[in-house]
């Protein structure tokens, strides 16, 4: 049984005028087809636009379908009466850490989630200590996060989410706002939580970078998905993913290049390593 | 002078007065609050230095901490005291034009600047030792009751707490906006008090748009946590009275009884 399953999921903007008439109608999602395994590292790829997002608030049932179904751990999205548990098993994850946590303590917020499900206090304060230790924040326990650097922030959010148990993670361009130092902790965060609790992670981004260590990317343009496939078998279609206004990691494009000026490189090089040996072996 | 206000800015240290339960230092507000306009002699005064002086010790919070968000109510303290000052009728001390200053009115004067200073101090221990968090779940309990008459008290209690969170959030963006602003050639200090209102517009509008969509940003990503109003919620922290909550009631009471003996002796 497939985690996400997802089929004909269509989802419209309607925005009315005053009287009720429809003014204007975009599709965000047009005939969405996708099925996550449990326990993968799923990544899904997209200019500005391309829906990405409003797909992620469908996982979540912050958003619900317009036509189509969705299946999130085998429940009908649409169905009102697995909300709450559909929520609780499908953690998300925003893009501005500032605007996502509530409490002013760092172990309150990590506890707001646990408390709005109703788990009894001794196992929420058991919770709280396991979720920030596992982002690596326990020292930051009793601090304000309005102390803490974007990625530290972030790193709280995650333990958020993680105090809830989910099932599965969905991180909406969480390293948009950050430095790179805060990207590369909130993805080795995101990385060990996959690794070592099996947690399914689904990390919406525009940053290909952010991708390489994925299991499975899905690329989305106007509301499709046009791509799907491992990593490499992705960035091996440099032009394609240029076509969709997405930027190739340095790597790839370099070693695209390379190939483009007669060099024997073979296609969809992820990471400088890989290309340093392939040269090296060249030479 | 945004930046001075330390109004619901939590200030972690392991004292007596963190631990004490959020209810009990409301109580223990309440009452000091109460003492502190309704016994105007200068032993009611002395008797509430002293008890403040025990509190801010106890709370192991550097006093220098405190009077910074004293600051933001110079202007405030200046008024009042010039009020008093001047407008308090009695014997003459110095004469000059339309201004007469009176023994009265600078007994007065001197008075209400102190007690509207330990008014803010008092407070302030309150809010610096007790979690935001703390301080609403603490007013949610007490105030249970009205739930009876249909006050949503969990409701009002939650964007209390969320209100002091942004407190400073907003307040760093203010600056950043008023530095944008400024960096395009906006004024914000010269002209009267009319100009200066219709230049605070380029400063309000951006920083109640961005509040906007703060506001929607944070409902959803509560909602996303489950979020649904206090209705089947449970407590990380369930407020507990301990022994040292009922020591601190009696001492309070004490306090407030002796302020009351002051008033009816002296």
């Amino acid at each position: 049984m497939n985690f996400i399953e997802a089929r004909r999921l269509v989802h419209e903007y309607i925005r009315r005028d005053e009287e009720g008439n429809v003014e204007s109608i975009q599709t965000a999602l047009d005939h969405v087809d996708l099925d996550i395994e449990p326990g993968k590292f799923v990544a899904v790829l997209g200019h500005n636009g391309s829906g990405k997002s409003t797909f992620a608030k469908h996982l979540n049932v912050l958003l619900t379908p317009t036509e189509g179904t969705l299946w999130v751990d085998g429940k009908d999205a649409a169905d009102e009466e697995n909300l709450w548990e559909i929520r609780k098993n499908a953690g998300m994850v925003f893009q501005n850490p500032d605007n996502q946590i509530i409490a002013s303590v760092v172990e309150e917020d990590v506890g707001f989630g646990p408390e709005n499900i109703g788990v009894p206090t001794p196992e929420i304060l058991k919770r709280v200590d396991q979720s920030l230790k596992s982002v690596g924040m326990s020292e930051y326990r009793t601090h304000s996060p309005n102390k803490l650097s974007g990625g530290q922030k972030q790193r709280v959010a995650i333990a958020g989410v993680m105090a809830m148990e989910p099932k599965c993670i969905v991180l909406d361009e969480p390293t948009a706002m950050l430095d790179p130092n805060g990207r590369r902790e909130v993805l080795s965060a995101v990385q060990r939580l996959n690794e070592e609790k099996g947690v399914t992670i689904i990390l919406i981004t525009h940053y290909m970078e952010e991708v390489v260590d994925a299991d499975q990317v899905f690329v989305m343009d106007q509301g499709k998905v046009v791509m799907e496939g491992t990593p490499r078998e992705i960035f091996s279609q440099v032009e394609t993913l240029k076509q969709y206004r997405l930027d190739v990691p340095q790597i790839t494009l370099l070693a695209d290049e390379l190939r483009k000026a007669g060099l024997a490189v073979p296609k969809g090089i992820l990471t400088r390593q890989e290309l340093v040996d392939v040269l090296c072996r060249l030479y | 002078m945004l930046r001075d206000i330390t109004i619901g800015q939590y200030y972690p240290a392991d004292s007596v007065i963190h631990k004490l339960d959020p209810r009990t230092k409301l109580f223990a507000t309440l009452l000091f609050v109460i003492s502190l306009f309704t016994f105007r002699s200068w032993a009611g005064l002395a008797l509430a230095t002293v008890f403040l002086a025990v509190l801010i010790r106890l709370s192991k919070v550097p006093l220098r901490y405190m009077v910074k968000g004293l600051r933001a109510i110079v202007v405030i303290l200046l008024i009042t005291a010039l009020f008093n000052l001047f407008l308090t009728p009695g014997k003459v001390l110095v004469e000059w034009w339309i201004f007469s200053i009176s023994y009265e009115g600078l007994i007065s004067a001197g008075k209400m600047t102190v007690r509207l200073i330990f008014l803010i101090l008092g407070t302030s221990v309150v809010t610096l030792t007790t979690t935001p968090n703390a301080l609403t779940d603490g007013l949610e309990k007490a105030l249970r009751p009205l739930n009876a008459i249909r006050i949503p008290v969990h409701e009002v209690a939650m964007m209390m707490s969320i209100a002091l969170r942004f407190i400073p959030i907003l307040v760093e963006e203010t600056d950043k906006i008023m530095k944008a602003q400024i960096a395009r050639g906006a004024d914000f200090e010269s002209g009267n008090l009319i100009k200066k209102a219709k230049n605070m517009v380029p400063l309000l509008v951006p920083l109640f748009i961005s509040a906007f969509r703060r506001a929607n940003d944070l409902a959803l990503a509560m909602e996303a946590r489950c979020y649904h109003g206090g209705k089947g919620r449970t407590k990380m922290k369930p407020l507990q009275y301990r022994r040292r909550d009922a020591v601190v009631y009696g001492l309070v009471l004490v306090y407030f009884a002796g302020m009351i003996a002051v008033r009816i002796l002296l």
